[in-house]
């Protein structure tokens, strides 16, 4: 017993000390999502940056500590000012997802800088501070666990004084009430804006560091999980909340703590994404917050630019199939053609995501999620119960359709980007399952040897024939798609994204419509991610990650978001330039970042127009 | 009197967070009648549209059309009894175009192109049967139909996107958009909100051959001189609840009208410019 009562004390220790991490970073998203109505993507970035500035000052300065946090300060102060500058200023009066996925862009440029500069190893962070622990009673306590609960109460009290008594305080909360109001009133909206930037992205650096410090490591991946998690912590109290965010945060420590001590450390991210959903579907403005009314306004829940389509002669699309098609009888080169296959797989994730968020306005970020149910799904029947691979592929694309909508139906009626963050939930609840489940899924060690695809028996090795087969899935898929979003079930897909309002008041079942959208999304991700699988015939839990998704979503909104030959020319672009420009392979993460935040800002119609 | 109303309402109530926006509002709506709701801004005129169309859910009371109730049936439901209604606030579907906005008007109409099982219309949108091809004819050839009834004022602009459309031809186009739907009642908000003097004279005359073709029609109007040209009955409302009802000429001089509406400041201005056009 008394054993118990020790691990329970280190625990609640350990969490609270992570939780104080989690509410520094959602108290910054909070400040931002109540100026500037936005959930910052970039959050993370910014709180792994802070990190590293940390420990270039601690490992190559050699500052000391107080001089370490004074530059991170600073650094993260002014990146924060950057990121209003790019992700917010400019598209105040876009499609509200619009400032979202340029966070997101952002994000992706700073994670692979970080990764170019400093390489994708993690980096030993040594702690400055004494390690031995402080022994009270029979238990202990290390001096970076005060450090840390002093900074993040002392943060929240200096926070609390600013927002209540000052000048700022009071132009930050006039904003966050009433942006407009604010402004006639005199307010600088921007320079409000700008300063609440600063303030978080300056919580996130110092929580950062001590992250760096707490686990003496640092590492370019640790941004997405921490971003998302204090976005868990920040929504659990209520997005803007800002007490309900360090509330949140330490809940959320705590639950982990407990979790990881219960179950085991790889379930360690499951908690805060299940949280994530179940607050989302339950409770979507948090603990603290009362359920809200019905919203008055039409809310486009998506990224659809009124604009002209650009029609292509069908001759030039004729062409370009032929072309397609006889490419590798005239280029016999194999990198090349692996290049095109990965197009044309990348191509049905993209029209995966540009039915659903495209045409049916459902914003999905989660297709990675769908990519590993459909690769899971058909290694393992070939693989354990010997299942022909045409027979595989096809099942494995019905199982993923049918999963994928029973796994997203509860958050039906959510929109913008609640479902946006929903979705990316989902998809990084299907990999932790997968991690989790070692009795199917091999856990961590992932699969190995999967058959290659083959048809009737024959198997399919050569590059050209690969080309061939995954171009021919393409083309069917395209086919099919076609003919739904010219039938009257893609007028209604379309009618429900343009306003769900007056879609029921006309009949259309949104729950029907978009679960339709939603199983069909869901197939053809499965398909792709069932042949990816295949192709590599190795996979683990991390073969398909938010960045894929991330990825097909910007290849979707290049070609103009429902547009089914923009999804492919959108493919095509993103995956043959960096190529072509040999010194962007490196660096294609950086460029996909910088398509997706100027997409966003200058072009939201992509280059097709949105259909 | 064994007849029975086409609409039945009774002590409906709204509230939201302890404001009673619908207060025990009763009243029937008779098959072929045509009958207004007038009241100041924010007298509950929209809450109850809403609430008749499924929209938003009454606290309270029940709603009977055609005598089988509405109230605790799905938002998506209500457009297959036959209740059809425009927005006040217009709400097309911008990135459509002008014919898909009022076929989505005759969707609840749809049998073969729109089975009942999901599997049934996935392969029905992708394999296009006959009937189904013959059933998008016929809605497509009423549709336009339908937009030829507004003149030269849509017809036209067939293929564009609603969101091109001006402030008017918006509103015509939800009301050509509620007609698809075949509506045994319908409920018109406002449609002549942002119109000026030569549109809205051109709005009372399809309102009033719709009228005279026996749709039943109940209208929420700021334009008195139109609620009086058209209304075989007014029902007022004022803070939520029914302050007067009657037939245009006993509504009018009703004391209670006249001080809901001129025993408030804001609205005096309101109603001298509506009397200037044409004395109440």
């Amino acid at each position: 017993m008394d054993h118990f009562l020790h691990l329970l004390f280190d625990q609640t220790v350990n969490g609270l000390v992570i939780g104080n991490i989690y509410a520094l970073i959602a108290v910054g998203l909070a400040i931002i999502f109540g100026v500037g109505n936005l959930i910052n993507f970039a959050h993370g970035s910014v709180y792994m940056i802070g990190a590293y500035v940390g420990w270039v000052c601690a490992t190559r300065l050699h500052t000391p500590l107080y001089v370490s946090f004074v530059v991170v300060i600073v650094v993260c102060g002014l990146l924060g000012i950057l990121i209003e500058r790019f992700g917010l200023r400019g598209l105040q009066n876009s499609a509200r997802i619009a400032p979202l996925l340029a966070t997101i862009g952002i994000s992706f440029m700073l994670d692979q800088l970080t990764q170019i500069i400093f390489s994708p190893d993690p980096q030993s962070f040594p702690n400055p501070l004494p390690q031995a622990p402080i022994v009270l009673g029979g238990t202990s306590i290390r001096p970076i666990d005060i450090l840390i609960a002093v900074i993040g109460i002392g943060s929240a009290v200096i926070l609390f004084l600013v927002l209540r008594y000052t000048k700022l305080g009071w132009a930050l909360r006039a904003t966050a009430q009433d942006r407009d109001a604010a402004q006639q009133m005199g307010v600088d909206v921007n320079a409000v804006n700008r300063t609440a930037f600063a303030l978080a992205s300056i919580l996130a650096g110092i929580a950062g560091m001590l992250v760096g410090m707490y686990f003496q490591t640092v590492y370019p991946t640790m941004s997405f999980q921490a971003g998302l998690k204090g976005f868990s912590a920040n929504l659990l109290g209520g997005l803007g909340n800002i007490p309900g965010a360090i509330i949140g945060g330490l809940v959320l420590g705590l639950i982990e703590s407990y979790g990881v001590a219960a179950f085991g450390s790889s379930y360690r991210n499951l908690f805060a994404f299940v949280i994530l959903i179940a607050v989302l579907i339950f409770r979507p403005n948090g603990l603290f917050n009362r359920k809200r009314q019905l919203p008055p306004e039409p809310l486009t829940g998506t990224f659809i630019a009124n604009n002209r389509l650009i029609r292509l002669p069908r001759w030039v699309i004729i062409a370009a199939i032929v072309i397609a098609i006889l490419f590798p009888l005239v280029v016999n080169n194999p990198y090349l053609l692996q290049v095109l296959t990965n197009a044309w797989l990348l191509g049905l994730v993209a029209l995966s995501i540009t039915l659903v968020t495209g045409t049916a306005g459902q914003t999905a970020l989660g297709q990675a999620g769908f990519l590993a149910i459909g690769a899971y799904t058909s290694a393992l029947l070939t693989l354990r119960l010997h299942w022909p691979f045409e027979l595989a592929l096809i099942t494995a694309a019905l199982v993923t359709g049918v999963l994928g909508t029973l796994l997203v139906l509860p958050v039906f009626r959510l929109r913008a980007y609640y479902l946006a963050i929903a979705t990316i939930g989902i998809g990084e609840i299907v990999s932790q399952v997968i991690l989790n489940w070692d009795s199917l899924t091999n856990g961590a060690l992932g699969l190995t040897n999967i058959p290659p695809p083959s048809i009737l028996g024959y198997q399919i090795v050569l590059p050209q024939h690969v080309y061939w087969y995954s171009l021919a899935l393409l083309l069917t898929v395209v086919l099919l798609q076609w003919r739904l979003v010219r039938s009257s079930l893609g007028r209604v897909w379309r009618a429900l994204r343009e306003d769900e309002v007056a879609a029921q008041a006309y009949g259309i079942n949104l729950y029907r419509y978009k679960a339709l959208a939603f199983a069909i999304s869901a197939f053809i991700a499965g398909l792709s991610g069932a042949f990816t699988a295949h192709m590599y015939t190795y996979i683990n839990h991390e073969t398909f990650t938010s960045s894929t998704s991330i990825l097909a979503l910007t290849m979707a909104i290049l070609g103009g978001m429902g547009n089914i030959l923009g999804a492919i020319v959108g493919s095509l672009a993103l995956t043959i330039l960096p190529e072509i420009f040999r010194g962007l392979v490196d660096y294609r993460y950086l460029f996909y970042g910088l398509v997706l935040v100027l997409l966003v800002r200058y072009r939201p119609q992509g280059l097709l127009g949105t259909e | 009197m064994t007849k029975t109303a086409l609409l039945e309402i009774r002590n409906l109530s709204r509230n939201f967070d302890g404001v009673l926006a619908v207060d025990d509002i009763s009243f029937d709506v008779n098959t072929g009648e045509f009958v207004s709701i007038i009241g100041p801004n924010g007298a509950g005129k929209t809450t109850l549209f809403n609430l008749i169309t499924g929209t938003d859910q009454p606290t309270q009371g029940q709603i009977q059309f055609e005598g089988k109730a509405l109230v605790g049936l799905q938002p998506d439901q209500f457009a297959g009894r036959g209740l059809a209604r425009t927005f006040q606030n217009g709400r097309v579907f911008g990135n459509l175009s002008v014919l898909d906005n009022v076929l989505i008007g005759a969707h609840s109409r749809r049998r073969d192109s729109r089975p009942r099982n999901l599997i049934g219309e996935l392969l029905t949108a992708l394999i296009q049967s006959p009937a189904a091809q013959a059933e998008e004819q016929q809605l497509r050839r009423e549709a336009e139909a339908i937009i030829a009834l507004f003149g030269e004022r849509l017809t036209p602009r067939l293929n564009n996107p609603a969101s091109s459309l001006s402030y008017a031809n918006r509103r015509r186009l939800e009301i050509a958009r509620a007609l698809a739907l075949q509506p045994r009642l319908l409920l018109l908000d406002e449609p002549t909100a942002g119109m000026n003097l030569t549109e809205t004279a051109e709005m009372l005359d399809f309102i009033l051959r719709l009228k005279q073709n026996g749709l039943t029609i109940l209208l929420i109007e700021h334009k008195l001189t139109l609620v009086m040209e058209l209304s075989d009955r007014v029902i007022v409302m004022d803070n939520g609840q029914k302050i007067a009802e009657g037939t245009p000429a006993v509504v009018r001089s009703d004391p209670r009208v006249i001080e809901a509406y001129l025993g408030r400041k804001q609205h005096q201005r309101d109603l001298t410019s509506e009397a200037s056009q044409t004395p109440l």
